[in-house]
């Protein structure tokens, strides 16, 4: 079927199965490799985009379900990778093998626009569905506070912080 | 080759051939079937312009920039960064100059690309930093010779030479192409730093690929594309071993976009070329919709008959029996049992369990003209060379192998049965393909954890000291040989600290694949003996740590090497000594009174050349909820961490998968097959169960060590005594989910 949805902010149509998850339009129709299979059951979170800002597991979601939607990956999470979670990520050096990692930020970005100051159990609850086989879920924890703070920063800076590199 | 369903598009045009073969020898083809979204595909891998080669691992451009090539797959160990650190902290260079490439697998260039055994630390300390020194020292004598001065006479700092007599200096940039001309310094004497100069060794250096990973970048096997690619699926026998009778492959290639559907035959090694369906379409989802329409008949083989239960029945059995065969005997066991002032005697069982990386098994592959290319996610590319060579009868250096980013490794890695299928099926359909499994061939197709029971008596004297340990091990195996990752080593603690020791084992065949899984044998081994050393310190009326203390204290000297095969690397009791002390400090560890309901919990466990002790404190409700609250964390690898921040980060990842293990895992085995499938019955630990995890390093006096396993054994048992002093209850057997924990 012809589906119509806006991802990243531009309009794109698929002509696909009506039943084929979005993950796999976003993965091998459109390229859209950042967005990860792990489980296809909604068990892992790793597959975690936004379906009109609701973070969503993609890979249980028919694409049939996504038309006319407004769709964001984690390539368009900020448009020059600099979004506050991002960076926080990268400063406290979040990831082992990576691979759950745009599933966490997207679900840790959904919980920031609710909550932008979120509690401890505020993060649980929002993040309990996306597992970390590494376990960096400690510093995944840390990386949200921070980034609440670093949003608070930016706003009051008037514009965001760019990143310095890979410094140690 | 397999005759296509339809008229396959596959065919390469003559453009399209000559850009897939430009590319192939630079990485990965990153081609897109409609226009990218966004710059994260953008993907470049053109190399920098005019590099100078000091030599394989480093290359420097006139403009300062610093590519340092990694060689060793990064599973999520973050040897992609300190590989690249130890060379670059002897190259003397600022890190925010140096970018790091990954190597594909060249063993004419490098040694040991592979990711196991927690060995990339101890084997590559010094290689990687005469690297960086060769290097370092090759600039150094460009410009000494381009100002006509002694070479002794010049320093470096952060990328730039100085001649401070003349108050000359020159960039590496500007010297690199000089210096490559020169011949390369000796590697065994070139000078190396005093490790109280390291400014980049011992700092906490960010993941190279953070950035990447942040924004989405493809990176991992899972994202390779090469153009003309078709996706795999294959079905194989859900009993181990088992192979096709017939299928259903004229309806399974009615289904939409499904190109190829065909049998593979398959040998009987477990860890080869299984039999299967393999079903090629022209997406992935396609390919495993299509799987859903497939039938098969399979021809099982003996393993049906096997199962967690009839394995535990023969355990027990042969428990009572004498064991099959001695592995060490030190003393007299049973006079001393017999001379005990206590005795304890307990059985310990741990199950199955499987790897699950994040990152389902896959492997692309393009066989044309006799080449074949693989784009892999492996812990061990060069076995993996050697098992397609051999499969398929292809010369290993016809054969190119590009090492991906893998989504997790644990170990599932170091077997490559999803490689030698997927060159297999490109073998058959000669066109690019990438074969992915799903979460459910990945569960039920694992090498796992293999199943163990451990049958202790121990003794103490009456002043409390430990004088007599036995154990017969039930393990899997057959005759002399132990299954994969199922033996024991002989000299495996208490051995050497305890005047009476006997250790022996008897074997149950086993037609379920095992491997090895982090920390393989002491995930299981450290959980039995030191919860059963727990039970002995209880029983002699001692403090936990003070009975080890003393355990330590009392050992052996280690005997002189038998033979010429590998030797174990010795137990040091100084050094566990060490972490034990600090970690009993740290936590506090008998200094507060605990509320009614909470205990904490000791064990240490050496592996992998790693010393670690860890504290568990817990609390179990009155009706029999456990929480775990704290666990504190002392190392001992060497007198450098490498990178403190991975350091930390691997090891509170570590200590949280134990407790995940602890906590619900187990894979069943019924009727020759593996019950669980998904996250859902084989559950990984969560966020609402990740604990605080205090990490500490002694840094001792010897070369360091890795750092991706060790930690992991000890917080099971440090779980399981904590939960000991909580109710009253001794966990024999995981996982804990199917105890009772209600207080006694």
């Amino acid at each position: 079927m012809t589906v119509r949805f806006k991802i990243i902010g531009q309009a794109r149509t698929v002509d696909v199965p009506s039943d084929m998850p979005l993950l796999w339009v976003l993965r091998d129709v459109l390229n859209l490799k950042g967005t990860k299979f792990g489980c296809g059951a909604a068990q892992c979170g790793a597959c975690t985009v936004h379906l009109n800002g609701t973070a969503t597991r993609s890979c249980v979601l028919p694409v049939s379900a996504v038309q006319a939607a407004e769709i964001t990956t984690i390539e368009g999470l900020s448009p020059d990778g600099t979004h506050a979670l991002q960076r926080a990520w990268e400063e406290l050096d979040v990831p082992q093998c990576g691979y759950c990692q745009a599933g966490q930020l997207m679900s840790a970005a959904a919980l920031l626009e609710q909550h932008p100051q979120p509690s401890d159990s505020q993060i649980d609850t929002a993040m309990n569905g996306n597992l970390c086989r590494c376990a960096t879920y400690l510093r995944i924890r840390q990386a949200i506070h921070r980034a609440a703070v670093l949003k608070v920063e930016a706003t009051q800076a008037g514009r965001p912080r760019r990143l310095n590199g890979r410094t140690p | 080759m397999i005759p296509p369903v339809t008229e396959a598009r596959g065919g390469l045009s003559r453009r399209e051939f000559l850009r897939a073969s430009a590319i192939a020898g630079g990485g990965i083809l990153l081609a897109s079937y409609l226009e990218p979204l966004g710059a994260s595909n953008a993907h470049d891998f053109l190399v920098e312009p005019s590099p100078s080669t000091l030599n394989a691992l480093i290359r420097i451009t006139p403009d300062g920039v610093v590519t340092i090539v990694s060689k060793n797959p990064e599973i999520g160990q973050g040897i992609k960064t300190a590989l690249p650190m130890m060379v670059a902290e002897e190259l003397d260079v600022d890190w925010k100059n140096v970018r790091v490439e990954q190597a594909p697998l060249d063993t004419n260039r490098f040694t040991q690309q592979f990711a196991g055994g927690s060995s990339a630390t101890p084997n590559n300390w010094l290689p990687m930093r005469r690297a960086g020194a060769a290097g370092r020292a090759m600039l150094v004598a460009a410009a000494a010779a381009q100002w006509g001065v002694p070479a002794a006479e010049c320093v470096t700092e952060k990328g730039v030479v100085h001649h401070r007599a003349s108050n000359r200096s020159v960039s590496y940039g500007a010297i690199a192409s000089a210096a490559a001309s020169l011949p390369a310094p000796d590697l065994a004497t070139v000078p190396l730093k005093d490790p109280k100069t390291f400014g980049i060794v011992g700092t906490r250096v960010r993941g190279v690929d953070n950035h990447a990973i942040v924004t989405g970048q493809p990176m991992y096997g899972i994202d390779v594309m090469v153009h003309g690619m078709l996706y795999a699926t294959f079905a194989k026998s859900p009993v181990f071993g088992g192979t096709v009778a017939e299928a259903n492959l004229a309806e399974v290639r009615k289904q939409p976009g499904v190109r190829y559907a065909f049998i593979v035959e398959g040998g009987a090694a477990l860890t080869g070329l299984l039999g299967g369906v393999a079903i090629v379409a022209d997406s992935w989802w396609l390919a495993k919709k299509a799987r859903e329409a497939l039938k098969v008949t399979w021809k099982e083989g003996t393993t049906a008959s096997q199962s967690s239960a009839a394995f535990a029945r023969q355990a027990a059995t042969l428990a009572t029996q004498p064991p099959q065969r001695s592995l060490r005997k030190d003393g007299d066991v049973d006079a001393a049992l017999a001379g005990a002032a206590k005795v304890v005697r307990a059985e310990y069982f741990y199950p199955f369990i499987a790897h699950a990386p994040l990152e389902p098994q896959n492997c692309t592959a393009y066989l044309r003209g006799g080449k074949l290319e693989l784009w892999a996610p492996t812990q061990v590319p060069e076995s993996g060379r050697g098992l397609v060579a051999r499969t398929l009868g292809i010369k290993e250096e016809d054969i190119t192998i590009y090492i991906t980013r893998a989504g997790g490794g644990f170990g599932r890695r170091l077997n490559n049965d999803y490689m030698v299928e997927a060159a297999w099926i490109a073998k058959e359909i000669g066109v690019p393909v990438k074969l992915l499994w799903s979460r459910e061939d990945d569960m039920q197709h694992d090498f796992y954890r293999p199943a163990g029971f451990h049958n202790f008596a121990g003794g103490v004297d009456a002043s409390g000291k430990l004088v007599a340990w036995q154990n017969h091990f039930v393990t899997f195996g057959d005759g002399q040989t132990f299954a994969p990752s199922a033996g024991m080593n002989a000299s495996e603690f208490p051995a050497r600290f305890v005047p009476n020791y006997t250790l022996s084992s008897s074997v149950m065949p086993i037609g379920v694949p095992t491997g090895a899984l982090r920390a393989p044998g002491s995930n299981g081994i450290a959980f039995a003996a030191q919860s059963f050393i727990d039970e002995l310190a209880h029983a002699a009326g001692r403090d936990p740590v003070q009975f080890r203390l003393d355990m330590l204290a009392a050992e052996q000297p280690a005997p002189a090497p038998a033979g010429t095969g590998p030797q174990p690397i010795p137990f040091d009791g100084v050094r566990m000594r060490g972490v034990l002390e600090a970690v009993a400090e740290r936590s506090g560890w008998g200094t507060r009174p605990l509320p009614r309901g909470t205990g904490m919990g000791v064990a240490f466990h050496f592996s992998h050349r790693g010393y670690f002790a860890e504290v568990v404190r817990a609390t179990v409700s009155r009706a029999g909820v456990l929480s775990v609250e704290q666990v504190w964390v002392v190392g001992d690898v060497g007198s450098e961490i490498i990178n403190p921040s991975n350091a930390e980060n691997q090891a509170q990842g570590a200590v949280l998968d134990g407790l995940g293990q602890a906590l619900g895992q187990e894979i069943t085995i019924e009727g020759g097959r593996t019950k669980q499938s998904n996250f859902h019955d084989f559950p990984l630990l969560r966020h609402t169960q990740a604990m605080p995890v205090d990490v500490h390093f002694l840094k001792t006096a010897f070369p360091p060590t890795g750092l991706g396993e060790p930690a992991l054994p000890p917080v099971i048992p440090a779980l399981c005594n904590a939960i000991f002093v909580a109710t009253g209850k001794r966990v024999r057997s995981l996982p804990l989910s199917k105890q009772d924990l209600r207080p006694t």
